[in-house]
């Protein structure tokens, strides 16, 4: 029976070929303008770390001494120093990384590359076992490494490319600034979106997020050691007096550290969370801490609480979708002109015997072969969309990608979209009473 | 023109008229949104900077090794870029109107105030406005004995010991004056950027944006202090040379300080232009976005309104038949599917108009955008009407030229 509708549905279609083309073509561009903002969305919106992200938590108290008025219900973004050091070494998670960015200079003595100016990432050794950050060779550095300020990296695959010609560079020595490091570990190609570990200040951005989704840093060194090895290059998140040497951090008043945290259980969240509470009371009665607010926000929560995803993407979807629904009205409308006039057709076959059901079928059949033909459309306006998000200066823009997952809902929100467009044409149609348009003819 | 007949005809025709109106009136919604927002990011794109911007190029640059004394190297380059033939003036800075990366200071006007009054961008440096063209509209300039290191400054500040400072002036731009002391005259005025330092405001300038200017208001709240923050890789030269030649003095000048140390990387080498175009490069890709959003939505429209159309005039051929035998001309017939559209239209436009108020609101809400203003309503609603009537007229000539005699025959 779907066979002669369908067989049914293609007669009419060639029938009117302009008509036809115009209902595809206000899907296909309405589907293709709402895949493009949804795709995009689905990268800037999606888990980092799928099945992990519920497990990690980042952790504020407020470490600013100064007594002032009401602005202190949300502890600040990042940690000073102290603090970092204090709730990372207590080692109450199951695992903590510390992390701070800076910038420095690279060169690999060995080959006659010139040199780099990298992003270095400074951490510690929970980092790459919280993230699931995947090696290609080697691992990362041990517990010990940490305490004892060792002189080794992990690098990204990039800068192996770059400086080793992508052989295996474990043992190898990269110079950062004045300092030789030991290369223990190549990460392989790794993309997370957005990088979420260093995400900050998302209510002080302005909407403007995009920055969030750049690269992972280059070069992974123990915290301790990157302290030493990049010394008057760190830049604070914020501070509360003059740092005395700039790029110095260690006892400067300033917010520059972040914390990030494994918790497996509801058992163990509510327990660090206590230990937080606890250690900001402490705190405070040693007059370190003029207020006790914590927080201990889990992955989605942070990046939620950051507004990671850009406000101009949020626009764009909530556009293309508005778009997709003056299409759908405007497929309605011709469907219905359409249907209605071939009142005639449709009384001759429930005249003949034909259910209003099955007319109702056959004229949603049509709609949703439309809302096919329209669905390639869509698909192919769509891979020119993205095309045109790959070409536009952001950083999130080398991501742009249409996956198998979006490939198939492109068509199913077509024919899903056509068919509902088709319901109430159809459901007109199939009202049809014999005689009356039998009489016509 | 009688309009009962069309009327009545729209009544018959219900659930097809309804959604071609609700579609005009999304259409309209959406479009008079959109033409707002690229308004509002055209304007803000249209800002006033205050300075002299074609006349600029800005050069940054990293130390490889550490640089022994960066207050001296800051001034030899300063000296070795004055002796670049075609340049006018030159200052270090540690940031650019617009520039994206911004220092900022919360300004009290009493030390013992609990909160800021406000926020406002910082620019430390010698001859900056100067060498930027910003206009002095009150006061002086910064002289260049009241310039301080800004190791001296920060020392004393850490220290607590802020004695043997020398007295700290300033020079803001007329829109912060305005806001901290409005119908006041600034100059002698005092503001706090630490609990301990007053500094002086000395001069007014016309402007001078920050460079985070993000918010339209807040945009124009700058100090100058006359910190000399030394070299490194924060800082940045900017000189002042004629428009025609900036690319070549910009070459001449990265080379002469290269000559000058070799020990540094080129991290930003630009004309001030660029500057600008990369500051708003998210904001010209947005409205760019909108632009293709309503020619899209109104192409569909307007097909949506010619498939109707046709549809209805290929529906109505017997009927226009016999109007046309019972004596209605041409004109008359066109006249009628003119007006019909013109009527659906307009209930889609009021309908529109509502809505466009309540996504309005909505954005208002969620994106901080102002009111729309009344004035695009109508604008909007002369667009949609224009384009009924393109989108009209083909069906509705096809309509005027049925000729009478289809009336004699049947279907």
């Amino acid at each position: 029976m779907f066979g002669y509708y369908l067989d049914l549905a293609l007669r009419s279609l060639r029938r009117n070929r302009v008509l036809t083309a115009l209902m595809v073509l206000a899907i296909a561009v309405g589907i293709g303008a709402a895949m493009t903002t949804l795709t995009v969305m689905h990268i800037l919106s999606g888990n980092p770390l799928p099945g992990r992200s519920a497990q990690l938590f980042y952790a504020q108290v407020d470490g600013d001494p100064m007594p002032h008025g009401g602005n202190h219900r949300e502890p600040p973004d990042m940690l000073d120093y102290q603090s970092a050091t204090d709730l990372w070494t207590a080692h109450r998670a199951d695992r903590q990384a510390l992390i701070v960015d800076s910038q420095l200079k690279a060169t690999a003595p060995q080959s006659n590359k010139p040199a780099l100016m990298l992003t270095m990432l400074a951490t510690t050794t929970d980092f790459f076992p919280m993230f699931a950050v995947p090696f290609q060779y080697g691992g990362a550095w041990t517990a010990q490494d940490d305490t004892q300020r060792a002189r080794v990296a992990v690098i990204s695959a990039n800068l192996n490319d770059k400086l080793f010609g992508g052989e295996n560079s474990v043992g190898r020595t990269l110079r950062l600034r004045d300092s030789d490091v030991r290369i223990v570990g190549v990460l392989k190609p790794w993309r997370p979106a957005p990088q979420f570990y260093t995400v900050a200040g998302g209510r002080f951005a302005n909407g403007d997020t995009a920055g969030y989704f750049g690269r992972p840093e280059d070069v992974f060194v123990p915290f301790r050691s990157a302290l030493e090895i990049n010394d008057g290059a760190f830049q604070p998140f914020n501070c509360w007096g003059q740092p005395s040497a700039p790029g110095h951090l260690q006892n400067a008043p300033c917010n520059w550290i972040g914390l990030w945290v494994e918790l497996g259980s509801h058992a163990k969240v509510a327990a660090y969370r206590e230990f937080l509470d606890h250690y900001a009371q402490q705190q405070k009665a040693l007059g370190r801490f003029q207020h006790a607010e914590t927080r201990l926000r889990d992955l989605m929560g942070w990046l939620d609480f950051n507004h990671a995803v850009p406000r101009n993407a949020r626009l764009q979807t909530w556009l293309a979708f508005a778009f997709l629904g003056i299409c759908l009205f405007n497929t309605v409308g011709l469907l219905l002109a359409k249907f209605l006039r071939r009142a005639g057709e449709f009384g001759v076959r429930r005249a003949l015997g034909a259910s209003r059901r099955a007319v109702f079928a056959q004229c949603v059949a049509e709609a949703a072969l439309i809302g096919f033909i329209g669905g390639v459309g869509g698909w192919l306006l769509s891979l020119l969309g993205l095309w045109l998000v790959r070409r536009q200066p952001t950083p999130y823009a080398d991501l742009a990608h249409l996956d198998g997952g979006m490939f198939f809902l492109t068509f199913a929100l077509a024919v899903v979209v056509s068919v509902l467009a088709g319901a109430l044409p159809a459901l007109r149609a199939s009202r049809v009473p014999p005689a009356l348009q039998l009489k016509v003819l | 023109m009688e309009l009962r007949p069309i009327l009545s005809t729209l009544r018959r025709h219900k659930t097809t008229s309804w959604l071609l109106i609700l579609e005009i009136a999304l259409t309209c919604a959406i479009v008079c949104n959109a033409v707002f927002m690229i308004g509002h990011r055209l304007q803000h794109m249209d800002m006033t900077t205050g300075i002299d911007e074609h006349a600029l190029v800005q050069i940054q640059l990293a130390a490889i090794a550490p640089t022994p004394d960066i207050y001296a190297r800051a001034r030899e380059d300063l000296a070795v870029l004055r002796q670049v033939p075609g340049v006018q003036a030159v200052a270090l800075t540690n940031q650019l109107p617009l520039g994206g990366t911004s220092s900022n200071a919360s300004i009290k006007l009493d030390p013992a105030q609990r909160e800021p009054t406000l926020s406002a961008g910082t620019y430390f440096g010698e001859d900056i406005p100067q060498t930027m063209g910003a206009r002095l509209v009150a006061g002086r300039h910064l002289q260049p004995d009241e310039i301080v290191n800004a190791d001296v400054v920060i020392k004393a500040l850490a220290g607590g010991n802020t004695k043997g400072l020398p007295v700290a002036v300033t020079v803001i731009t007329r829109a912060l004056a305005d806001r901290l002391w409005p119908g006041q005259n600034p100059l002698g005025k005092t503001i706090y950027l630490t609990a301990q330092v007053g500094v002086r405001v000395v001069g007014v300038l016309a402007d001078l944006v920050r460079a985070n200017a993000y918010n339209d208001t807040t945009a124009h709240y700058s100090v100058v202090l006359p910190l000399f923050m030394g070299a490194g890789k924060d800082q940045s030269y900017i000189i002042r040379t004629r428009p025609q030649v900036r690319e070549a003095v910009l070459n001449a000048a990265v080379a002469a300080l290269k000559k000058a140390d070799p020990a540094r990387v080129v991290t930003q080498q630009r004309t001030y232009d660029e500057v600008r175009g990369k500051f708003f490069a998210n904001d010209r890709a947005m409205a760019g976005i909108l632009v293709g959003v309503i020619v899209a939505l109104l192409t569909v429209t307007a097909l949506g309104i010619v498939g109707l159309a046709s549809f209805w005039v290929g529906q109505r051929r017997r009927t226009i038949g016999v109007r046309r035998a019972l004596g209605a001309t041409r004109g008359d017939i066109l006249r009628y599917f003119q007006t019909e559209n013109f009527l659906i239209v307009s209930f889609g436009i009021m309908l529109g108009m509502v809505l466009a108020y309540g996504i309005n609101l909505f954005l208002m809400m969620h994106y901080e955008l102002p009111r729309l203003p009344a004035i695009y309503f109508p604008i909007g609603a002369l667009v949609l009407w224009i384009i009924g009537q393109l989108a009209v007229l083909g069906p509705a000539l096809r309509a005027a030229a049925v000729p009478p005699v289809v009336a004699t025959r049947s279907v």
